[in-house]
């Protein structure tokens, strides 16, 4: 906690990676976020909590343009990485989904070998000019992602036969084999068990020194154990964002009190 | 104390219950015994069918042979010397089979009577003998022992379908007829053979040498049709719809007239080949080709159905993941959902495929109802097919096509069940990747 409390007095100088301003979100007519003002910063964990139905993951999916898939889903507002607007017609989708990495609620890796999961995106995007260049992406994602000594020795198996945790650490070296510099993560350890949970929130603090991070949880003890920056949303409304240790001391709205405390959620 | 009246409440309520559950037992029981009586009826049917098929069938399978002594009368074959191909080929075989017959029955004299007896060999035995005489010269002028194909009738004798018992004005065979045939038997001159002819060669009229290996190379051309059309165009249709087009009314309207078309009678696709194909576009008559285009339409809305329910039952996180890690949606198709979704995909075709099979109505519009005796060789040349040919044949007067058409249902039948163990065989192969 130490750690977190100093890294949280990095925050203010921290070079901001994303912004969103005034984002909003509609499924059909249905409004799913009322006008979202967040700065993201570089090489930090930003976790999104907030009781369920209340638009995180919905902001998420806005920053790799992953509810473009939705039908009826319609996103305005503006949201920039490193300055550049991600929802205008010029940029390309398939682009920003290579900078923008996902790991999912549920770990979903292909049907297909633990080393065919880690190296397809990689092929797709044409970033290995050889087999050894593909191997060494392939160990290299595995070794971040903590996954290598349980299965060097098996890589060509199917990746669906790992445990669960182990499943979601394949999930996440998928993720950075594309060498993405924003990993988005919704809720990765709700499916998991807690020995697995561990694993991943250490896994998510080694990574942050490379990667920039936002994490969907429900768990507030998560939030506060592998972020800096927390932000609360409540009712499709970003409520409040701030360094974690002031969100989780010291919330100025009453309604991260309300939350924080479980009174509502 | 009140204990005598809560011990008797008590037990009312667990007599009440006891009956309940008797009650559940029951229904239970009735339930699954509906449920036997209903699969062993159905296994009743089915079961009667095909031993009734088998059982009119399994004599198509099987032809009588009479042994003959034939002289190859070089003054019938050649009269003039020569043994050139032409000459050999348009000699009068039958004068032959004759001529062995009446010195077999020297009595028989008078000339109806001689036709009568010339009723006893199939006309297949000239040609029989012709292929003999064409591949080696030589035999011309000697005389050896030819077992040749009886007729029909004869046929239906020896495999006793016709006995003295039937009154002569009703049976095919006259009281002459069955006393030679009696007398060809006692001699053991007479034999049962495996029908090879019946597997190897296309339609006739004679039902002793009518085959079915026409109706089935025509059955197997028209379905490389069927397949080449219907199987890519059905593919791309559904992933199309499924995957990538927008959820408008058009789309739709386009979904709810493709569940109507499967549901389409098959009568109607043959009356649009009919009218488009071979009125408008002038596709030869007949022919494999136009056969299978309409059969490819009538497969269409099954295979566009069972792809899109095949891949609709993706679950929605592999194209997530995909997605995710940055494949465009084109490659999220072709790497992951039709991979997965193949087994589906292929099980729908086959089946697709094995109701075309067995598709009659249709085709009789394009003419490929036609008598066709020669095997075709492609997609052009004139052709029936199976179930066609089973219908000609139940069609035809002669009492032994019966035996065919049942035959004929028996090789169907056989098609269509190694078509669908293709498919679960490749449904298992698939899904047993992981």
């Amino acid at each position: 906690m130490s750690q977190a409390l100093k890294l949280s007095e990095t925050l203010a100088s921290a070079p901001i990676k994303a912004q969103a301003r005034d984002v909003k979100v509609f499924y059909g007519a249905k409004q799913a976020l009322a006008g979202i003002n967040i700065d993201i910063p570089e090489h930090h964990v930003t976790s999104l909590i907030g009781p369920s139905g209340c638009g995180k993951t919905t902001f998420l999916r806005c920053i790799n343009r992953m509810n473009d898939i939705i039908d009826g889903c319609r996103v305005e507002g503006s949201i920039t990485i490193d300055g550049v607007e991600i929802n205008s017609k010029s940029q390309d989708v398939v682009q920003l989904r290579a900078r923008v990495g996902m790991v999912f609620q549920k770990p979903n890796p292909f049907p297909k070998s633990i080393y065919e999961n880690v190296a397809y995106g990689p092929r797709i995007h044409g970033m290995a000019a050889s087999k050894t260049d593909m191997d060494q992406i392939v160990i290299d994602s595995l070794t971040r992602a903590g996954l290598i000594n349980e299965v060097k020795d098996r890589l060509d198996s199917p990746g669906t036969g790992l445990s669960g945790g182990q499943q979601q650490r394949l999930c996440i070296a998928r993720a950075i084999a594309v060498k993405p510099e924003l990993i988005l993560m919704d809720e990765p350890c709700s499916a998991l068990d807690p020995i697995a949970t561990a694993r991943v929130e250490e896994l998510i603090d080694e990574l942050r020194t490379r990667f920039t991070i936002v994490i969907v949880t429900h768990s507030m003890q998560q939030a506060a154990r592998v972020s800096q920056q927390t932000a609360f949303f409540h009712m499709g409304e970003l409520v409040e964002a701030g360094p974690t240790e002031q969100i989780f001391t010291n919330p100025k709205d009453p309604r991260t009190q309300a939350y924080i405390t479980g009174r509502i959620g | 104390m009140t204990d005598s009246p809560a011990g008797s409440s008590l037990d009312t309520k667990a007599a009440a219950y006891a009956a309940l559950l008797r009650k559940r037992y029951g229904a239970e029981t009735r339930f699954r015994l509906y449920g036997i009586l209903a699969t062993a009826t159905a296994l009743f049917f089915l079961g009667a069918m095909l031993i009734s098929i088998i059982v009119i069938g399994h004599s198509a399978f099987r032809q009588t042979f009479m042994k003959l002594d034939i002289f190859f009368d070089p003054q019938v074959i050649s009269a003039n010397g020569k043994t050139d191909l032409n000459t050999l080929r348009t000699a009068d075989y039958s004068a032959l089979v004759k001529s062995s017959l009446r010195e077999l029955f020297p009595a028989v004299k008078d000339r109806r009577e001689q036709r009568q007896l010339f009723g006893l060999i199939s006309r297949g035995a000239e040609d029989s003998l012709r292929e003999q005489v064409m591949a080696n010269p030589g035999l011309i002028g000697s005389k050896s022992e030819v077992w040749l194909m009886a007729s029909d009738d004869m046929d239906l004798f020896i495999k006793g379908d016709i006995t003295r018992d039937m009154p002569e004005a009703e049976r095919q065979l006259s009281n002459l007829q069955m006393d030679w045939a009696g007398q060809i038997a006692a001699r053991d001159d007479a034999e049962l053979r495996f029908n090879t002819a019946f597997l190897t060669t296309g339609d006739s009229r004679e039902p002793e040498t009518a085959g079915i290996w026409g109706a089935v190379t025509g059955s197997f051309y028209t379905l490389v049709v069927t397949m080449v059309l219907s199987f890519p165009i059905g593919i791309m249709a559904a992933l199309y719809l499924q995957e990538f087009a927008p959820k408008n009314t058009i789309t739709e309207l386009i979904e709810v007239n493709i569940n109507n078309l499967a549901a389409v009678p098959s009568i109607v696709f043959g009356l649009l080949g009919l009218a488009v194909f071979l009125n408008f576009l002038q596709m030869p008559r007949s022919a494999p080709l136009v056969g299978g285009i309409v059969l490819a339409l009538m497969t269409l809305p099954t295979i566009i159905i069972a792809a899109r329910a095949a891949i609709l039952a993706i679950p929605p996180s592999i194209r997530e993941a995909a997605l995710a890690v940055g494949a465009s949606p084109m490659q999220t198709a072709l790497h992951h959902v039709i991979p997965l979704a193949a087994p589906g995909m292929m099980t729908g075709a086959i089946l697709g495929m094995a109701r075309a099979l067995g598709e009659t109505a249709p085709l009789l519009m394009i003419g490929m109802v036609a008598f066709i005796a020669d095997v075709p060789e492609g997609i052009f040349d004139p052709a029936t097919v199976l179930p066609v040919q089973i219908y000609l044949w139940a069609d035809s007067p002669e009492r032994a096509f019966v035996a065919k058409m049942a035959a004929g249902i028996m090789v169907l039948l056989t098609f269509l069940i190694v078509m669908n163990l293709i498919a679960v065989l490749l449904r298992r192969r698939f899904e047993q990747k992981w």
